[in-house]
């Protein structure tokens, strides 16, 4: 075989898939996605011909010249179809970037039909405009620092397939890790034999609960580690969901792994489980976590299954309701969603020379998995360092620690023996829907009473949040999702009443929004039926309602003491302006007859910074030849939030991006993170590094010219307060076929106030990336669940949206400034997911006259909605 | 994916090669062996390499398609008048043209999946499936009946389907097609292929149905196998499949 013109003499395994051998041979450019044929991540060109690699058999290739992204253009030297995906901005964390540029220099510049030929191409961050503006051509970059549309620095290395990701690593002599799965949904491990498996020539070393350290911790990572229940064990002697982690195998190869797998016997003794959210809480039923107590594991009630639950009122909802003039109330539902993200979880660790635990891993917060590895395996946090590389992809999914405990212990394990060989951990895409945890399903009941001005006399919310077996982020996506949903509107009569369940289910985590999406549905859907009824505009119910500078951020107590908002920062009514004011103006026709027209639209705030203390530390150093070095705990995976942080210190030290280089990510390059989560990139971990950059100025000015001796090096700080909030308005038009439940985007635009734009070409990515996801939850995703089992394990089954599926957004920016942000700028990555399903939701509603009540919005469910008002249609 | 529990890689270059010793399955394009694990499996025996012409004409008219020919291949048979039709079905398929490339037609006919667009062109057109017996033997079965089931077809320990026949009489009948999906380029969830006075349904049912253009709304009646799973719901594929159906045969009435 020839890879990018390199004779390879090795031979592949008789089952080896082209990819697997491409990688081994050191061809990282190929990316695996999905492993099975869908996402096109890992597309080469054989014999000049495109081809899946993850899904040919490498026997079948050996005597075939293989071409990757790496073959096709150098960073110093990139292809033409390269250079037109830099100077697009064609890509966000750029794991899928080289199957697209290895398909697009197949195909030749002229595609005619975009939408068909890349169907095999999946993203997951950009929303594809991005991606089409590459294809066509088209160029979004400009120079300058900030406020200009500045290429991602990474972008030269993305496109040619030489930027390294978490697990782009040479190959030789890993340990490989596979996992063990439950085959029950609630069941105590009564005997577990590894022998046979542990005997296996090969196999180094055999992991279950009687090997794991006697510590409860949580998957789900924040500042304080008392945010999340210690409910977890490393592995555990009773297994709570189908697809949970029973035992581990170490070693030679992944096949042998799996080989060992094979061999461990396992005796359970099968309990009860509860797989309903509603049924979790009733007297008698089944217990997931009843054997621990809340003052340890900080469980809210473990023997009513609840994990954590607010119930407050302000003022008197039963009298506001009395007075209202107009009342409505309504019960919504979403679904089980999975991040999607195309890099799929993965670690290696060693033992560095120093004798310290290394663990290289796709993660958004490096910081707080080194300070848990280091609680969870009784080491000092001084004697473990992670650092992440490009993270492919995160959307929350990675502020979680799910494979960095198993590889270390390994680590750890082995190196006591004195075996001193890199371990591996790749989840596989099934994991990531069986193992790995999804966004928390949730039903809102909402009810909602105003007088006849439209102005809200009383709210009432009641949720329900399913976290699955294990409570990682089930108070944080509880509390934070009936916060700002309810915060958004004044009123002086509010109730909330919010529970978050265990059940016998794959867990639910940190997802894009943070709750905010689910109970922003509900709220925004009853408020479109109260503007209905009122007979005003959608736009005006909310204008009427919404929270003003000046006015306290109240959900169901005391407004919160450190958030705050000033008139040159209220972007909420220009937001609905923008885009009331766009779905006016649009004159899409219906596509045929027997087409119902509708359009709709819904709001959303968030706060720029999640409470109770998200800190940053950075250094800007100026060195000798001239150049200036950041160094920053957070990670990059497609946030831009890199590309921000060089544009700021390049404005604030006045050189060129160019001469600016960035080290992020790493325990070892900064003093700390909190990390890449709650859309930090940039008012977080940015105004440390703007600190840093301003602390460096003065350095140099008081050196007055001096040249320097030594690398000057500046520390700035933030520790995430006070904060601000942002708005986002979404709306669509619609056009609804009843007779096959067909929902057509004919106009798709939103607002967002994210203050001063920093990089208006990032930011609109930002915002169709987040748009994107949230069609692809409004309309057709959906993680199922039969008897406990997910059934869903495939993107052939899941259906995340295709360069097909997603109409264009129009993206339009408030004209705001934030005094609390870096230069006026405000956060903007997971905001403007939130208004997207409910915005969807009243435009079907409009065309209609039915109210979808459930997520997603896929034809047969909007088919039989339809049905079931009228059988007869 | 990899396969960890293959050992042997083995073309096959005669009939003769194609009696499996336990473990071993026969690959086509490989492109579904590929792409979930295969647990048990052991050895894979490569059709590819025996050479089988893509497509040839017989000399009674008969369009036969060698079990190994690709989708893409297929489109770009001598369809004549329902180029068309070939073309529409390939495109039902989830996967992308790349995959088209590798993907087999017998493969495809073989995984008996529902939304399989080749068990619905072929099955639609009255094609019969050419079966190797390990005898030595031949038999033959419409494709319609050769998928029985999800996942399921009549396919015996140590036969290989080795060609589909496409009959003269629908090589010249008009044709209609019809598809819909969750999603717009999605698993289909319905397809209706019309040919002459039939209407083959498929991806909505678990198995294909033929109905009689003329006694449409009978036939419709009596289906027993709506299929229900993540690219949609029984009902709704009930509803939508008798929409579509119309239109086939208000198509080919014209």
């Amino acid at each position: 075989m020839r890879i990018d013109d390199r004779p390879v003499d090795a031979t592949p395994a008789p089952g080896q898939c082209l990819r697997t051998f491409l990688r081994e041979q050191g061809a990282l450019a190929v990316k695996k996605g999905c492993d099975a044929g869908d996402c096109g991540a890992c597309s080469v060109l054989l014999d000049g011909e495109p081809v899946h690699s993850c899904i040919v058999p490498a026997a079948r290739a050996v005597d075939s010249a293989v071409t990757t992204a790496a073959g096709l253009g150098s960073p110093d030297d990139l292809s033409p179809v390269q250079q037109a995906f830099v100077a697009a901005c064609g890509f966000q964390c750029g794991f899928c970037t080289a199957g697209y540029v290895v398909t697009a220099t197949a195909v030749g510049r002229e595609v005619e039909d975009p939408e068909r030929t890349f169907k095999g191409n999946l993203c997951r961050c950009t929303g594809y405009r991005s991606i089409r503006d590459a294809l066509a051509g088209r160029s979004n970059v400009a120079p300058g620092a900030v406020g200009a549309s500045v290429g991602a620095p990474a972008g030269p290395r993305i496109v040619s397939g030489r930027e390294p990701y978490t697990l782009d690593l040479p190959a030789t002599d890993v340990l490989h890790v596979k996992l063990l799965a439950s085959p029950h949904s609630h069941a105590r491990i009564t005997a577990i034999d590894t022998s046979a498996a542990a005997a296996l020539p090969g196999v180094h070393l055999v992991l279950t609960h009687l090997d794991a350290p006697d510590v409860l911790y949580s998957s789900g990572r924040h500042d304080s580690r008392l945010d999340d229940p210690d409910d977890t064990r490393l592995l555990d002697d009773v297994v709570r969901f189908k697809g949970q982690r029973v035992a581990a195998v170490v070693a030679d190869s992944v096949a042998l792994a799996e080989e060992a797998l094979a061999l461990i016997r396992v005796e359970y003794d099968v309990l009860p489980a509860v797989l309903d959210p509603e049924e979790a809480r009733t007297p008698g039923a089944p217990l997931v976590h009843g054997e621990k107590s809340t003052m340890r594991s900080r469980i809210s009630e473990p023997m009513r299954n609840v994990v954590a639950q607010t119930h407050g009122e302000v003022g008197d909802v039963s009298a506001g309701l009395a007075a209202a003039e107009v009342r409505v109330s309504g019960t919504w539902r979403t679904s089980r969603v999975t991040h999607a993200a195309l890099e799929t979880h993965g670690a290696r660790g060693w033992v560095d020379d120093a004798g310290r635990l290394v663990v290289r891993t796709s993660t958004q917060v490096p910081f707080l998995v080194r300070d848990e590895l280091a609680h969870v395996l009784g080491v000092d946090r001084a004697q473990v360092r992670v650092l992440a590389a490009r993270v492919g992809g995160g959307f929350g999914g990675k502020q979680e620690m799910l494979v960095e405990d198993v590889v270390g212990l390994a680590v750890l394990r082995l190196a006591a023996a004195g075996v001193r060989r890199p371990v591996q951990l790749e989840l596989t895409r099934e994991e990531q829907f069986t193992l790995v945890p999804s966004r928390h399903p949730m039903r809102v009941e909402v009810e909602l009473g105003a007088d006849a001005d439209g102005v809200l006399t009383a709210l009432r919310l009641d949720v329900l949040s399913d976290t699955g077996a294990y409570g990682n982020h089930a108070a944080g996506v509880l509390f934070h999702g009936c916060h700002e949903s309810v915060a958004l509107y004044r009123c002086p009569n509010k109730r909330v009443d919010a529970e978050a369940v265990y059940t016998h289910t794959v867990p639910a985590g940190a997802f894009r929004g943070y709750g905010l999406g689910q109970v922003i549905f509900g709220i925004e859907s009853a408020l479109d039926d109260l503007a209905r009824e009122l007979g005003i505009s959608a736009a005006e119910v909310r204008r009427r309602n919404a929270v003003r500078p000046g006015d306290g951020f109240v959900v169901n107590g005391p407004p919160d003491d450190d958030l705050m908002l000033t008139e040159s920062s209220y972007g909420l009514p220009q937001c609905l302006d923008l885009v009331a004011a766009a779905l006016e103006e649009d004159r899409t026709p219906a596509p045929g007859a027997g087409w119902q027209l509708g359009s709709g639209l819904a709001a959303a705030m968030i706060a720029t910074i999640p409470p109770r203390g998200h800190h940053a530390t950075a250094t800007v150093t100026a060195e000798l030849d001239g150049t200036v070095t950041i160094g920053v705990g957070s990670a990059e995976f497609g946030n831009g939030s890199a590309t921000v942080h060089v544009q700021l210190v390049a404005e604030e030290l006045g050189v060129p991006v160019s001469l600016v280089r960035l080290r992020g990510s790493d325990t070892d390059a900064t003093s700390y993170d909190t990390g890449a989560y709650g859309s930090t990139g940039t008012v977080v971990a940015g105004s440390a590094v703007v600190a840093a950059a301003r602390e460096l100025r003065s350095l140099l000015a008081a050196r007055e010219g001096a040249p320097l001796t030594e690398p000057l090096v500046a520390h700035g700080e933030h520790h995430g307060t006070p904060r601000s909030v942002a708005f986002n308005v979404h709306g669509f038009r619609v056009a609804v076929h009843p007779p096959t439940g067909e929902v057509r985007l004919l106009a798709s635009v939103h607002a967002a106030d994210a203050g001063v734009v920093m990089n208006p070409e990032q930011l609109r990515g930002q915002v169709e990336g987040g748009v994107a996801q949230a069609i692809g939850t409004s309309l057709q995703e959906e993680v199922r669940l039969v008897d406990g089992a997910v059934t869903t394990r495939t993107f052939r089954d899941y259906r995340v949206p295709q360069m097909g599926d997603l109409p264009p957004t129009r993206v339009l920016f408030a004209d705001t400034y934030d005094d609390l942000g870096p230069r006026g700028a405000k956060s903007m990555s997971e905001a403007p997911y939130n208004p997207v399903a409910p915005a969807l939701a009243n435009a079907v509603r409009d065309a209609t006259g039915v109210r979808p009540h459930e997520l997603p919005m896929t034809r047969d469910r909007v088919w039989r909605m339809l049905q079931e008002r009228n059988p007869h249609d | 994916m990899d396969l960890g529990t293959v050992r042997s890689f083995r073309p096959a270059r005669s009939r003769g090669d194609l009696t499996l010793s336990g473990g071993e399955v026969v690959v086509g394009g490989g492109t579904w062996l590929f792409s979930e694990p295969q647990p048990g499996t052991t050895g894979l025996v490569d059709l590819t390499t025996l050479g089988w012409a893509p497509f040839e004409p017989l000399p009674d008219g008969t369009l036969r398609i060698a079990a190994t020919c690709t989708i893409e291949q297929l489109v770009g048979a001598p369809w004549g008048g329902l180029a068309e039709l070939a073309r529409q079905a390939a495109d039902g398929l989830l996967m992308s043209f790349k995959v088209q490339r590798t993907a087999t037609v017998g493969g495809n006919v073989c995984l008996a999946l529902p939304a399989g667009a080749m068990t619905s062109l072929l099955a639609g057109l009255g094609a019969e499936a050419v079966v190797w017996t390990p005898d030595g033997g031949e038999r033959r079965e419409p494709v319609a009946a050769f998928v029985r089931d999800v996942r399921v077809t009549s396919l015996r320990p140590g036969e290989v389907l080795r060609a589909i026949d496409v009959p003269p009489s629908s090589l010249t009948a008009p044709a209609a097609f019809r598809r819909t999906s969750l999603s717009p380029l999605g698993r289909s969830a319905v397809v209706v292929v019309g040919s002459g006075r039939t209407v083959t349904v498929t991806a909505s049912t678990t198995r294909p149905v033929v109905l009689d253009a003329d006694d449409l709304d009978a036939g419709l009646a009596a289906v027993d196998c709506w299929y229900d799973d993540a690219h949609g719901a029984a009902d709704w594929r009930a509803a939508v499949t008798g929409l579509l159906a119309r239109e086939v045969v208000s198509e080919l009435g014209r």
